[in-house]
């Protein structure tokens, strides 16, 4: 398991061992949607907002 | 294979489909549409090596441009950007639906709020106004008065985006606290799943109770034929169960492009993922010895 540090409020984020890139992540410190912008070294970024044409 | 998969957040949905890929032993090239662009002489690398490209994107507008940029390099996609086009956009899926013969709710679409009005007060209350894109349940208003319909048509002409000023109206089903969703392949399905609500959008992703649902032949025959309208796929189809005396027993309300399933995987015996791939194995296969067999193209 990696761990990155939330963009917000820095704490440390714990990351899934198959994380992939674009994955979604909350931050369990202060809640910020976070994205997986890369896995080697692990590095979030803030998540974009929600869009009105998203869904499936 | 190599498959390619266009994504712009990787949801649950995608890691079952990348998990299932590799386990397949099949190579996935991750491409996030947000950093490509589509020229119209050659992919955007490495899309070109693909033997088929899942779209996957999370907005509709990117899903519809990108699957019809590929379709554009002779790539096989999934799904077609036809049926994107059909199950993006609520009337052109309303029209599909009906022009196959599919039950679907009654539906009025009006482009000014007086016509809307008119629209809304012809049906009655409570009735339903729809975005004509959208997902999840957002913006979807019950109206149970008049004094409420005027409110949010106002609000509706107000948000300046011009689709909100296609207004969709449609016939409110009374439906037994829940709907159906069915996954398919080709129309064939795999899976499906009630999906249970106090309130009235059973959506998964509003937070409703979700469970394996055994189908009956109509059902299945439904999904199949509703599939088929759209041109065939990839598909989630949602239906209601009717209670009346006489007349179909369902109506087939949406079909989803993109289509969520981490709800129903979760919910049935099936490994949907491992399903998805198992199709796309043949279904490429099909292509490559001359033998597709993708239903009959729809003419949208």
């Amino acid at each position: 398991m990696s761990e990155a540090d939330c963009v917000t409020c820095g704490d440390s984020v714990a990351l899934p061992d198959d994380v992939e890139i674009g994955e979604i992540v909350d931050c369990g410190s202060c809640g910020t949607e976070l994205e997986v912008v890369g896995v080697d070294p692990a590095e979030l970024a803030k998540a974009p907002e929600l869009a009105e044409d998203w869904g499936e | 294979m190599e498959v390619g998969l266009l994504y712009s957040r990787i949801r649950p949905d995608e890691k079952l489909l990348l998990t299932a890929l590799r386990e397949h032993g099949h190579e996935v090239h991750k491409v996030d549409v947000r950093e490509v662009t589509f020229g119209l002489d050659a992919p955007p690398e490495p899309l070109g090596d693909c033997d088929v490209v899942l779209d996957r994107c999370l907005a509709t507008s990117r899903s519809r441009y990108a699957s019809r940029f590929v379709d554009h390099y002779d790539l096989p996609v999934v799904n077609s950007p036809e049926t994107a086009k059909l199950c993006s956009d609520k009337v052109e899926t309303t029209l599909a639906l009906s022009a196959a013969g599919v039950p679907t709710p009654e539906t009025t679409v009006a482009f000014t709020t007086e016509a809307a009005l008119d629209a809304i007060e012809a049906f009655g209350y409570p009735c339903v106004l729809k975005p004509v894109v959208g997902s999840w349940g957002r913006l979807m208003a019950k109206l149970d008065s008049r004094s409420a319909a005027e409110a949010v048509l106002e609000h509706k002409a107000t948000l300046g985006h011009y689709e909100h000023s296609v207004f969709y109206v449609q016939q409110f089903v009374e439906k037994p606290g829940r709907d159906l969703r069915v996954l398919t392949l080709d129309g064939e399905p795999v899976a499906a799943m009630s999906r249970s609500s106090d309130h009235w959008l059973t959506n998964a992703a509003a937070g409703a109770e979700t469970t394996a649902f055994d189908l009956d032949p109509e059902a299945e025959q439904l999904a199949r034929e509703a599939s088929q309208a759209v041109g065939g796929g990839l598909l989630g189809v949602d239906l209601m169960e009717l209670d009346g005396p006489d007349g179909d027993a369902y109506t087939v309300h949406e079909v989803n492009h993109t289509v969520e399933f981490k709800a129903l995987d979760a919910a049935v015996d099936v490994d949907v993922a491992a399903a998805v791939v198992d199709w796309l194995e043949t279904k490429v296969a099909s292509m490559d010895d001359g033998s597709d067999p993708t239903p009959a193209e729809v003419q949208p």
